[in-house]
């Protein structure tokens, strides 16, 4: 007789929401997570997409710890000298199946996990789960510190850096050009001042997001997220192309703060926290095997995260990986089979969910941007060079735009242009 | 530009003298450079001599070195002992 009917191991957004439909279900149910509080370990951009959270906790706004609805997008081409940007708002922003929110982990996971705990869940905090207990290639429990846990069924939600699926599915570590590094800075500002920098009310924010000098031309992007009291700023570079950029990721993190474009947004503002953490960005192909005898995984320790350069989304992913999880290993306990092949039905669910159908359709944008640089060192520097024409007067005779333009984009190539604008719109 | 000062806004239980993150012994050159480049804290440096100085102290725990240079640099990696480590208080 195992200790407990399954075992969760991290409870970022996917374990939690797992644990918390398995105690549903009846299931006696363990949550290691190795963060002395949950989200002690946790660093997101972070836009929360409520829709998966609404499907398991309808009531949560009422509850949860929000920071701000988004209800203002930006996106930019951030040039050395100039910045442009396209900027969306609309009032189905404010309805309920589309409502966005900025989070910060270390006050949303907590109450995630409460929401676990209150219907049945036991957790143990402040002890990583070390390695897998095996009885014949099956996982049968973990071994955390001095305990060795017993269970029918594992739940790995230990995110992006596991160090345990690969033990548990065979999953290789992944590959440099599957992952990007994070680093972010959380900002404190009053605020009022917030909100009238980002042009909202104090509930509500903006969530901005840079190509171009925020990697230096590489691989990635900026963001800034509005939070209550303090904004969010952050760059995310694909580590394959980090590793052989010249500036290191802190700095230009540190030059995006300081970008003319950027700067006043922040200015007078404190930095409290300094942080960083891996994104998997290697999308559907890069997924690993989901399920095996006596185990599941969910979220980004199966490398489910949506990096489709104008957002990011991992965490509605999670939040719905992990409900499809708990549900099918509740099932599986249930019928009395938690071998890999009773567990088959996680795929399955996950398959016909938004989670594998997303991936599945941006499958080809990883590629794309991987291998279209111009759109990271070339095109931002080239609207800015069109806007110049546009809004730059110094009373010398202006040129019909059309010939003001045409040179720049001319100067990029029309075949290139047309060919990475049409095989952009492909792999999206 | 030095990262010391923004590290030092976190808060850190550090494991003294039990080193969470191991290097090898005499780490190419070239495979140090990348990780002075990817990690975010700027743990990974190379001095006016040359030399590739690392400190495991003010590590947020990431695994970018443990991706990028298994095996070449890092010597072994795992997660900080029972209650150690980063504590962040925003995320
Ligand atoms: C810079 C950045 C910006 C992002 N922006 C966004 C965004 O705007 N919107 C969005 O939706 N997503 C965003 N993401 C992605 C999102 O944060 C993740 O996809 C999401 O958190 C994944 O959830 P998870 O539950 O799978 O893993 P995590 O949230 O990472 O949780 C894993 C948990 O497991 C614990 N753990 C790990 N190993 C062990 C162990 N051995 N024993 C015990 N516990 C363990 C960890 O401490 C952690 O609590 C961003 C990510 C980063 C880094
Ligand atoms: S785990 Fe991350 S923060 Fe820690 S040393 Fe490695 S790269 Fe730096």
């Amino acid at each position: 007789m195992a200790d407990f009917d399954a075992i969760v191991v991290g409870s970022g957004c996917a374990g939690p929401i797992a644990a918390l439909e398995l105690a549903r279900a009846g299931k006696s149910v363990l949550v290691i997570e190795r963060g002395n509080y949950c989200g002690a370990k946790n660093v997101s951009g972070g836009r929360l997409y409520t829709h998966s959270l609404r499907r398991v906790l309808p009531g949560f706004a009422g509850s949860a710890p929000l920071e701000r609805r988004i209800v203002r997008e930006r996106i930019s081409l951030l040039a050395e000298t100039s910045n442009t940007t396209i900027e969306f708002t609309d009032a189905a922003m404010r309805q309920p199946e589309f409502e966005s929110y900025s989070v910060l982990r270390a006050r949303f996971d907590p109450w995630l996990a409460a929401q676990a705990e209150e219907a049945g869940a036991e957790y143990i905090n402040g002890i990583a789960v070390e390695s897998l207990i095996k009885q014949d290639g099956r996982v049968t429990g973990v071994q955390a510190g001095e305990d060795a846990i017993t269970a029918e069924v594992v739940i790995l939600a230990d995110g992006v850096n596991t160090l345990l699926a690969g033990d548990a599915v065979g999953a290789p570590a992944p590959l440099p050009d599957q992952v990007a590094v994070g680093v972010k800075q959380v900002v404190a500002l009053p605020a009022s001042v917030i909100s009238d920098r980002a042009l909202t009310s104090d509930d509500e924010g903006a969530a901005w997001l840079f190509v171009g000098e925020p990697t230096h031309g590489g691989v990635g992007g900026g963001f800034v997220y509005t939070n209550r009291d303090t904004i969010s700023i952050g760059v995310v570079a694909t580590l394959s192309d980090l590793v052989g950029s010249p500036t290191p990721v802190y700095q230009m993190l540190e030059d995006f703060k300081e970008h003319p474009a950027v700067a006043p947004l922040i200015a007078g503002g404190e930095v409290v926290e300094h942080s960083g953490h891996l994104v998997a960005e290697g999308g559907y192909d890069s997924l690993p095997p989901l399920v095996g005898d006596g185990v599941l995984l969910a979220g980004e320790s199966a490398m489910m995260c949506i990096n489709a350069g104008y957002t990011v989304r991992g965490m509605d992913l999670a939040i719905a990986a992990g409900m499809h999880a708990g549900r099918s290993a509740a099932a599986a306990l249930t019928a009395g089979d938690t071998s890999a092949q009773g567990l088959a039905g996680y795929r399955r669910a996950l398959e016909d969910s938004f989670v594998l159908k997303d991936m599945r359709t941006l499958r080809r944008f990883p590629a794309f941007m991987e291998h279209t640089p111009r759109l990271f060192q070339s095109y931002p520097a080239m609207a800015g060079r069109v806007m110049q024409k546009l809004f730059l007067l110094d009373g010398n005779p202006v040129r019909p735009l059309r010939k003001a333009v045409l040179p720049i984009l001319k100067q990029a190539g029309y075949t290139k242009l047309a060919g990475d604008a049409l095989r952009g719109i492909k792999a999206l | 530009m030095n990262t010391d000062t923004y590290l030092g806004k976190n808060k850190y239980e550090v494991d003294e003298g039990n080193p969470h993150i191991r290097l090898v012994d005499s780490p190419p050159p070239a495979e140090f450079g990348k990780l002075v480049r990817a990690c975010p804290a700027g743990l990974y440096k190379v001095g006016a001599d040359g030399a590739g100085t690392f400190d495991y102290a003010g590590c947020l725990e990431c695994g970018t070195c443990r991706i990028a240079a298994s095996g070449t640099v890092v010597a072994s990696w795992r997660y900080p002992g029972p209650t150690m480590g980063v504590e962040y208080r925003y995320g």
